[in-house]
């Protein structure tokens, strides 16, 4: 094999790797929102809102497992969504910081569902576009069940916000408190640079400027005010998280850690 | 056309036939067929037939009933070796639904979808399944199972599913 051959070879797989490694960011943090979001099963403020958190968990659930398989697919070691749901470590997570921040009240789960809902219709509208075909169907099929969860996190959001002073408080509270994990949702790194340059991903710096300004109008909306600064930027996507991360786990991987393998 | 096409195409017609006949797992008056989820049914060169099927949400709990009854519909026809091949584009939509699966919808009390083109857009008045008003209300976004919403109506106090438009 010439050099020139070899080289392109190692770049294909270097590609493929770092493809493995965005699907499974959008995964992950699919996966850890729709396991939270199941945790307010049975006990949401009314039963319409507990079916409502109840069938964005299922959503964002089936598309961490269309993700998954395909991640382990690019990964080619044999590990299939379960294999990588169940069985990886904390450190090996790659889900946005954001995600796995606990459910708190009730306005504090609207106002990560808001975030996350705004930030996935920006990257999955791009990812519709992808050149890498599978993520495409994956996107398009996701963006359609993304934009009615938006609409659901936006109209609380605008209900919360603009509603009682017990209600806009704790609002206010939660964007307060969540804010700084959000200095990561748009940060690019290596692996989303690579993405947009093969035009497999987009560009996150314009994708930025669109849900600045749909948080904008919406925050307008629900009289709320943003916090001036996003300080730190997280490192969920690198495998770097908040203590919560482990916990989550911890009940989620539980079964299969203690009986390896049980099958339905 | 060939003798083989021919015999393809009658193979083909007698396999959707057969689908025809395959409920869907949670609203069984359907039929999957009338779902639209259903999107081909071909004869392979390596002389197998290749069904493809489309899951309606990402995370719609019935799709793996859904092959599996299938895939056991198509093998007591005799058609144990059918490939079941997912179809994820174009993204299924509601306006898939059949006529005669709105109208099964209808007549089991569950209002159908209205066109897709509409899901972005502040809901059209929906009529009630069980007494014809158009004095109803949308309750929820989310109903019993991810394709449907919950409503109710004024005119005869009952609640109902739509099934939503996406």
């Amino acid at each position: 094999m010439s050099s020139a051959v070899a080289g392109a070879v190692r770049r294909e797989r270097s590609l493929e790797q770092a493809l493995c490694r965005y699907v499974l960011r959008l995964g992950d943090t699919s996966l850890v929102l729709g396991q939270r979001l199941g945790e307010w099963i049975g006990h949401a403020p009314a039963l319409e809102e507990d079916l409502g958190l109840a069938n964005l968990s299922l959503d964002l659930i089936g598309q961490a497992r269309l993700l998954l398989s395909y991640a382990g697919e690019l990964e080619g070691r044999g590990r299939d969504e379960d294999a990588l749901a169940f069985l990886r470590e904390p450190e090996e997570f790659l889900n946005l910081t954001l995600a796995e921040q606990p459910n708190g009240d009730f306005a504090a789960t609207i106002v990560r569902q808001w975030l996350i809902d705004a930030w996935q219709l920006e990257i999955y509208e791009g990812l519709a576009g992808s050149a890498d075909s599978r993520l495409a169907a994956i996107a398009a099929k996701a963006l359609k069940e993304t934009r009615y969860h938006y609409r659901f996190s936006s109209n609380w959001l605008i209900r919360l916000g603009d509603g009682t002073e017990e209600s806009r408080r704790r609002t206010q509270r939660a964007l307060d408190s969540l804010w700084r994990f959000t200095a990561e949702l748009f940060a690019p790194d290596e692996v989303d640079e690579r993405m947009a340059a093969a035009g497999i991903a987009p560009a996150l710096a314009a994708a930025a400027g669109r849900f600045a300004t749909r948080i904008a109008s919406d925050l307008g909306a629900a009289t709320l005010t943003a916090p001036e600064s996003r300080a730190y930027p997280w490192h969920g996507k690198r495998g770097v998280h908040t203590e919560h991360l482990g916990h989550l786990l911890g009940e989620m991987q539980h079964l299969q850690r203690t009986y390896p393998g049980a099958r339905w | 056309m060939s003798v083989a096409e021919r015999l393809a195409d009658v193979r083909e017609e007698r396999v959707w036939q057969l689908l025809r006949q395959v409920p869907d797992p949670e609203i069984p008056v359907v039929s999957i067929v009338d779902l639209g989820i259903v999107r081909y049914v071909r004869s392979g060169s390596d002389g197998r037939l290749h069904v493809g099927l489309t899951p309606t949400y990402s995370g719609c709990p019935a799709t793996a009933v859904i092959r599996e009854s299938t895939q056991a519909a198509l093998a007591a026809a005799g058609f144990a070796d059918a490939l079941l091949e997912e179809v994820l584009a174009p993204a299924w939509t509601s306006d898939w639904v059949t006529a005669e699966g709105r109208a099964k919808l209808a007549a089991f009390g569950i209002a159908p979808p209205a066109p897709a083109a509409e899901a972005d857009r502040e809901p059209r008045a929906v009529g009630c399944p069980r007494c014809g008003s158009l004095a109803t209300r949308r309750v929820s976004e989310f109903g019993s199972t991810p394709c449907k919403a919950h409503y109710t109506c004024s005119a005869c106090g009952e609640p109902f599913d739509q099934f939503k438009c996406i």
